[in-house]
């Protein structure tokens, strides 16, 4: 394929230019405007470097130093751990199982609660949404990290700890798809002489219930990469011996690990987006 | 008022009555199947994760407890005294929020620079060579998949306790899940400005430049705002490995059992992730608006 340049004389440009003047230069407004945001974009970037006490000299000698752990990396090898490691990869698939649904089992009823159009009344309704919020706030790991000192070590730390983050934002989400949907079954159950709960049930479920299903396929996605680490604060799984690996410098063993999790990360990938495939598109025939 | 309903003589009825059943049979087969795989894996995932119930609920009281105890002591007639001692570390508190939310705008900026700079060669309608366009999805992927932590971690032994390690873990995850979203912003664009710049000879760089970039800018911040939502949240728990930010004093809060503290900092975190949500879902709002209206 060849290009052919259009080359315009000197007056033929200027004509072009004073002819369209704001396709040459942009006004002035959106330039000032532009030089504002970069420059605040880069003035807080500026304040963060120096809030932090950032060393650049550090940068260069940790890259070298990195470089070369990633050379100690190859190849990836468990030693003799290969069976611990297999069962840490059981406790995590585990902690993002059991974490998922037991997050999902609390947050339905509150979906409901939540929404606007099952709950009219605007302060439960804001109350229930705050305290997920509230929620929400706290990351898993802190959670985890609380769950540890509450139930002891070990996985069971970890389920409790992504099943209470995975409540709020599944419960956000819930409510958010109950709000969505469509009005006219529910009217329908109420018209033939249903009670609230019946309108629930047989307007509102059949309608979400997919929806959800979807939601709660992703959510166990990301949660199977967040139980990965729950176990460097001592809640199970690999992020346990990951941890471990790396503060005694075991570089092999350190990449066989991360090499396991992305391996369980895409297997679980594909599994669950052919299933949420087969969900979506058998609401869709329905 | 009353309606006439024609009934059908009960030898018609009777096979869609028998026909109905069985459908309503065979969903119900299916259900069960469904609860059933369900219900195998709920068992097989209890044993692999040692759930005991009956541990659990013998120690059932110690979560609120837990919860409790680190709700403060606040007596109405003491109450400034008793806030000024319950928050007694607020300057140190405040300064580490900060540098908290200095590690997940730095984390952002960069990574999302990165991920420009990655996302158009990840595109599949501006990069016709197939091997370019793999190998920058699947280093994306890399980034994106291997937790924040894990970088943490390592980067922690690399260049030594401090922000620099956290700001770093968070620049490449971010890297990664934005050149994945910025990548589909840009499949998504409208082909004919590129067409026209390519027509008028312009090089792959400046059709960018003229043709996509003014299209997808305002795509690109709506979701770095909803990345730095997220990274404020990931930077809170940084401290945990060593790598900056308030996660350090959480931790020790909550290790050595200093009640009052972690709720005083669970609190300060959950405020400013509530505040840096709202402001930025405006911003967003108004940008998403903004780029509509043109």
């Amino acid at each position: 394929m060849s290009r052919a340049r259009i080359h315009l004389s000197g007056a033929e440009r200027a004509r072009l230019a004073a002819a369209h003047p704001h396709l040459v230069s942009p006004p002035a407004g959106t330039r000032v405007r532009t030089g504002a945001v970069i420059a605040v974009l880069a003035g807080l970037a500026a304040f963060g470097f120096w809030q932090l006490g950032f060393n650049f000299s550090r940068l260069g000698s940790g890259i070298a130093q990195l470089a070369h752990f990633v050379t100690l990396m190859m190849p990836p090898d468990p030693g003799t751990q290969l069976p611990l490691y297999m069962h840490a990869l059981g406790e995590t698939l585990a902690i993002a199982f059991l974490g998922t649904l037991g997050g999902a089992v609390i947050a339905f009823p509150f979906g409901f609660l939540a929404a606007k159009n099952v709950i009219p009344n605007i302060f439960a309704h804001f109350a229930v949404r705050r305290v997920l919020d509230t929620v929400r706030g706290v990351d898993r790991l802190i959670w985890a990290l609380i769950y540890v000192t509450v139930v002891g070590l070990g996985p069971f730390a970890g389920i409790l700890a992504i099943a209470t983050a995975s409540f709020a934002e599944l419960g956000k989400l819930f409510s958010e798809a109950v709000e969505a949907l469509d009005r006219k079954p529910v009217e329908g159950v109420v018209s033939t002489g249903g009670s609230p709960l019946e309108a629930v049930r047989f307007g509102m479920l059949p309608q979400v219930l997919p929806v959800l299903a979807s939601q709660l396929l992703y959510y166990f996605e990301s949660n199977a990469r967040q139980s990965t680490i729950v176990g460097i604060v001592g809640a199970g799984g690999l992020g346990l011996h990951l941890a471990e690996q790396i503060r005694v410098l075991e570089w092999q063993k350190v990449s066989f690990l991360i090499l396991m999790m992305l391996i369980m990360v895409a297997v679980i990938d594909f599994i669950s987006s052919r299933l949420r495939f087969a969900i979506i598109g058998k609401s869709r025939m329905g | 008022m009353s309606h006439a309903i024609t009934r059908l003589p009960d030898e018609q009825i009777a096979p869609l009555i028998a026909h109905y059943d069985a459908a309503v049979r065979a969903r119900r087969r299916h259900t069960l199947i469904v609860f059933g795989v369900i219900a195998v894996c709920i068992v097989l995932a209890a044993w692999m994760g040692e759930v005991k119930p009956s541990v659990f609920f013998a120690h059932a009281d110690r979560l609120p407890n837990y919860f409790w105890s680190i709700t403060p002591v606040l007596h109405w007639d003491t109450l400034g005294a008793d806030l000024s001692e319950w928050y007694w570390n607020l300057d140190h508190w405040l300064k580490l929020l900060v540098d908290t939310i200095m590690i997940a705008y730095l984390g952002t900026l960069i990574g999302a620079i990165g991920g420009f700079c990655l996302c158009f060669l990840a595109s599949a309608n501006l990069v016709k060579s197939p091997f370019i366009r793999l190998a920058a999805r699947r280093f994306l992927e890399f980034c994106r998949t291997v937790p924040e932590l894990v970088f943490a971690l390592l980067f922690v032994v690399a260049f030594g306790l401090g922000p620099l390690p956290g700001v770093l873990a968070l620049a490449i995850h971010t890297m990664g899940a934005l050149g994945k979203l910025f990548a589909e912003v840009v499949e998504n664009i409208d082909m004919k400005p590129v067409e026209g710049a390519t027509a008028s000879g312009a090089s792959w760089l400046t059709t960018v430049r003229f043709a996509v970039v003014p299209q997808v800018l305002s795509n690109f911040a709506s979701y770095g705002l909803l990345r730095f939502e997220i990274n404020v949240r990931e930077a809170s728990i940084m401290g945990f490995v060593g790598a900056g930010g308030i996660g350090q004093d959480l931790v020790e809060a909550i290790r050595k059992f200093y009640y009052s503290d972690v709720s005083a900092i669970l609190l300060l975190i959950i405020a400013a992730v509530m505040i840096i949500d709202l402001v930025t879902e405006k911003v967003r709002h108004r940008l998403l608006g903004f780029g509509a209206q043109r």
